[in-house]
């Protein structure tokens, strides 16, 4: 089992990275589950003004067809004019770029935002698709076993850890 | 025993009727539904799911809102629509429905909604399909003649969650016409299956089917008495053009007797919701007041039944 590195302290350094590049026009939408929660604490910390946005991209997945709809769908809430605004897309993990691409397809669909940022606390490696997050908080050395989800988890007090969990 | 609306894995392959349906599926539709309600707020109003796929709507008997609804969810899901007018088609011609469909299968359908006046049409065509072995077309029952319109209890359910949450404390009345529809008969396996503790109809005598007692509902013949404490009251549509025979005097003494005016509202609970399947006789099953009043969700109806529709679909397309 590799060691994996401390949630907060990945959030402390992602925000030490969005902070000078957040204004007025920034908006922030998160990534259900673990995104749409990593999201919802860096909207606090940034003073981030616009309402945060979260999405569940189950329905543009490219695996839909092969995987059906999982059982746990969200409601994808848009609370703000994405046309012309300038988005911070959030996730918890960065992997093959495939749920990126999938919820890039989402945010089109509400407007044209004048620019779309990546923010993502880690970054597994072994994309299969030409995505780079602007905003990282920790890139994986090495690669994981791709049987294996890491994905972030919140504990009822709020806290966030990172775990991996067999797929 | 071999359940046609289940593929060998449990999940959903057809959808024929509420009947025979377990209470996870008919769940997992109303849950699949919540999200999609939200895309019709957006810009584009289209989610990528049945891209690709061909839908035909195969209606043998007229109807304008549940084809357009369907219409409008498959287009939404960006499906390619075929609507087939079938009462101008080859069936006039002498092919068989049967014929009608292998056709539309050689044409690389992956979809069928099915409206037709014979009960149990829509069955035929699944168990056409699975003898056929196309266990990749999916067949949705848009209303089969007396029997079963599955789709409209699934946005009867869904409107009745929407406005109040838990169904094991509700009692709820079915007014009207049971007798010739196919609404209440999917309502009420729909009901039972999700848990309402009281199901009332309410109406003549000569507009009940004899076995209503093995359905588990009480019957009530006046209003004042089936209406009271109710949550909420289902009215349904008198159905002219299937009443055989002199069943009924006239609309007006309908009205006078089993017509829902505010009066007779008033002994439901304050905060009872009237939900109609459309379209409305006005003055016939309901009055004016109570269709355009502050307890009526009948457009919001129609609104969900778009969402509830999606949900069907992509469910049926991913399985």
């Amino acid at each position: 089992m590799p060691q994996l590195p401390d949630a907060n302290t990945l959030f402390a350094a992602l925000i030490e990275q969005m902070a000078p590049h957040v204004n007025d026009d920034t908006a922030l939408v998160g990534i259900y589950t673990g995104g749409a929660w990593l999201a919802e604490r860096l909207h606090e910390a940034l003073g981030i003004r616009h309402p945060l946005g979260t999405i569940d991209v189950s329905f543009y997945r490219d695996d839909y067809g092969a995987k059906g709809l999982h059982p746990q769908l969200r409601r994808s809430d848009i609370p703000f004019d994405m046309e012309g605004r300038s988005v911070i897309l959030v996730d918890d993990v960065l992997f093959t770029g495939r749920t990126t691409r999938a919820a890039l397809n989402e945010l089109f669909d509400y407007g044209r935002p004048a620019r779309v940022d990546l923010a993502v606390l880690v970054d597994r490696g072994e994309r299969q698709l030409p995505i780079y997050p602007r905003f990282c908080g920790h890139t994986l050395a090495a690669p994981l076993n791709e049987k294996q989800n890491l994905q972030l988890e919140k504990a009822d007090n709020g806290n966030l850890t990172l775990r991996l969990i067999d797929a | 025993m071999h359940n046609p609306q289940l593929n060998a894995h449990g999940e959903l392959q057809h959808l024929l009727s509420l009947d025979g349906l377990p209470r996870d599926i008919l769940t997992a539709i109303l849950d699949t539904a919540e999200p999609f309600t939200e895309v019709a707020e957006r810009e584009i109003k289209k989610l990528p799911i049945l891209r690709g796929k061909s839908i035909f709507n195969l209606f043998f008997e007229n109807s304008t809102r549940t084809r357009t609804t369907f219409e409008i969810a498959a287009k939404r899901l960006s499906a390619d629509v075929i609507n087939l007018n079938v009462a101008t088609s080859s069936t006039n011609k002498g092919e068989t429905l049967l014929d009608t469909v292998d056709n539309l299968c050689a044409m690389q359908a992956d979809m069928f909604v099915v409206r037709h006046a014979s009960s149990g049409a829509p069955y035929l065509i699944a168990e056409h399909l699975h003898t056929t072995k196309r266990h990749d077309i999916h067949v949705i029952n848009a209303g089969d003649g007396r029997h079963a319109h599955p789709t409209q209890g699934l946005l009867d359910m869904y409107t009745i969650r929407h406005y109040k949450q838990d169904f094991t404390k509700l009692v709820i009345a079915i007014v009207g016409d049971v007798l010739h529809s196919r609404v209440a008969r999917s309502q009420i396996a729909a009901l039972t299956t999700l848990g309402v503790p009281e199901v009332r109809v309410i109406g003549p005598k000569t507009l009940m089917p004899t076995d209503l007692d093995k359905l588990g509902v009480r019957v009530f013949h006046d209003m004042r008495e089936g209406l009271r404490d109710v949550d909420v009251v289902m009215m349904l549509r008198l159905q002219n053009e299937r009443m055989n025979g002199p069943l009924l005097p006239s609309g007006q003494e309908f009205f006078k007797v089993w017509g829902l005016t505010p009066e007779k509202l008033a002994v439901a609970r304050p905060d009872a919701i009237v939900m109609h399947p459309g379209p409305m006789n006005r003055g016939v099953e309901i009055d004016s007041a109570v269709a355009d009043g502050s307890q009526a969700v009948i457009l919001p109806q129609v609104t969900f039944g778009i969402a509830v529709r999606m949900a069907v679909m992509s469910m049926l397309g991913s399985n």
